[in-house]
């Protein structure tokens, strides 16, 4: 570790990508991840970087202009938050079927409507299925750390996928942590230099990005992706152990807390991990063998290592910061995958979930509690009595 | 394209790598009407080949040579940009 600053969660991440200084960024501005982009605009118009900054009209703008600038060979960045996703949406996929390897940290924020700009994970869960890599950052030390394993992964030989890099808005992004800023030069190792292998401005050995696909050969560029996908987890394993290596911290698929020997455990993502982590301190105390596992990896989802982690457990509530409308029992897609995670791959498993936070409703300690004591019921009675419960809501 | 199809013979994500093979995509096969020049009224002025949004004018020393009918879909824009009256759209089914 270099020094400690005091960064948010938006500025530890506008710092690593000073550090990476990528080729070009194209960007647009939308609370909560408004910061990112301006105070990278800010380091480039100090001249810290050598990144040709392009400020777009709009996401679909920034995206379609990340995708040109990927496409010829540059290496891309960009932020966005919520409703920017949701207007890049049709480029978000172009980005992960023409396999261009940029990155991208969202800011969870709540979709529209009502206008919300609190946290909810409806905006990258909303975008689970366009092909991209999604890492869950639950504090501004671990935003900054997957943004700079980011850049590897997507631009792994074996990957060539865009990744989303998300931490909770406000939550994470606008709230000032100690954060372990690295030195320059071993971020710069690590990332090291983008070499496109097939790049639009190698003139002398012309391609064409993005041409008409029809039913001869669509479906087996979908089967690429797909394939590309299987590579993922092992290519974050990976980089992950190699950023241990360099830096001093291993970073995995997820992370169990106090789960080994636990009775019952919690599945939740993000910010809302670090406040389980204290519940689960507090209830142990009082001699409850309760834990909690915080995947870090959401695509690909990592089915058989999250059954092989909680098989165990006699009850598991999932806690999901977003719904699928009309899925089965209008649960959250974090359940709903590790729901047919245990199905495949695992014993018979008493799961609830726990549908909680949107808009940024607050989620206290107290309420944490709950969902453990109802689990150790659930443990108890052999019994789930309500598959799906909002938690918090009037 | 080369030896396979399989999804793993392709080259990833749509890309073409091999410079130029549209050409080898023949879609005058669906062309109903064909264009047919005058030389005599033709002075090649080129608007023609400036206009054709498939590049089928044939062009040889700045001169106006005729038409690539592998690529022409008889869109007939030659025909009607023509400011002499050069370019006439046949019927296929027309001999000639």
């Amino acid at each position: 570790m270099s020094e400690f600053r005091a960064l948010d969660g938006c500025a530890a991440v506008a710092e690593a990508m000073r550090q990476i200084n990528p080729d070009v960024v194209a960007a647009y501005p939308i609370t909560p991840q408004t910061a990112i982009v301006m105070t990278f605009a800010n380091f480039v118009a100090d001249g810290l970087v050598d990144t040709e900054f392009i400020a777009v009209d709009s996401e679909h703008s920034a995206m379609s202009a990340c995708v040109g600038a990927s496409a010829a060979g540059a290496r891309v960045m960009t932020a966005t938050a919520a409703n920017g996703l949701a207007l890049m949406w049709e480029i978000v996929y172009i980005a992960a079927s023409t396999r261009l390897p940029i990155v991208m940290p969202v800011v969870n924020r709540a979709l529209s409507a009502p206008i919300n700009i609190h946290c909810d994970h409806s905006d990258s869960m909303g975008a689970r299925d366009a092909g991209w890599v999604q890492l869950y950052s639950e504090n501004a030390q671990e935003a900054y750390e997957n943004t700079i394993q980011a850049v590897r992964i997507a631009e792994h030989p074996d990957l060539l996928l865009p990744v989303m890099v998300c931490q909770d808005g406000f939550i994470t992004g606008h709230s000032v942590e100690r954060v372990g800023v690295y030195e320059d030069q071993k971020v710069r190792d690590f990332v090291g230099q983008y070499k496109s292998a097939k790049p639009l401005l190698d003139l002398d050995n012309p391609v064409t990005y993005g041409p008409l696909d029809l039913y001869d050969y669509y479906f087996e560029h979908k089967r690429q992706q797909v394939e590309a996908m299987s590579q993922a987890k092992d290519v974050i394993l990976e980089i992950g152990r190699e950023f241990g290596e360099t830096f001093g911290r291993t970073y995995d698929i997820f992370e169990p807390y106090k789960l080994e020997d636990a009775e019952v455990g919690i599945v939740v993502l993000s910010s809302t991990a670090g406040t389980a982590k204290v519940v689960v301190d507090r209830l142990r105390e009082e001699g409850l063998k309760v834990g909690l596992l915080k995947p870090r990896v959401f695509r690909p989802f990592p089915g058989p290592e999250l059954v092989g982690a909680l098989k165990h457990l006699s009850a598991i509530a999932v806690m999901d910061r977003s719904v699928s409308f009309g899925s089965m029992s209008d649960a959250g897609p974090l359940f709903l995958e590790l729901a047919a995670a245990f199905q495949i791959y695992g014993p018979r498993m008493r799961l609830a979930d726990y549908v909680f936070g949107l808009g940024g409703r607050d989620i206290a300690p107290a309420q944490i509690e709950s969902v453990y004591r109802d689990l150790l019921g659930i443990a108890e009675t052999g019994q789930v009595k309500q598959v799906v419960t909002y938690l918090g809501v009037r | 394209m080369g030896q396979g199809t399989g999804w793993r013979d392709i080259p990833i994500g749509g890309m073409i790598v091999e410079a130029g093979n549209a050409v080898r995509y023949r879609t005058g096969e669906w062309r109903a009407f064909r264009p047919v020049v005058d030389q005599d009224e033709c002075t090649n002025c080129l608007q023609c080949w400036v206009f054709c949004p498939d590049s089928s004018i044939l062009v040889e020393d700045e001169e106006m040579v005729g038409f690539d009918y592998d690529h022409c879909k008889g869109c007939g824009i030659c025909s009607a940009i023509c400011p002499f009256d050069a370019i006439e759209m046949l019927a296929e089914t027309t001999s000639g």
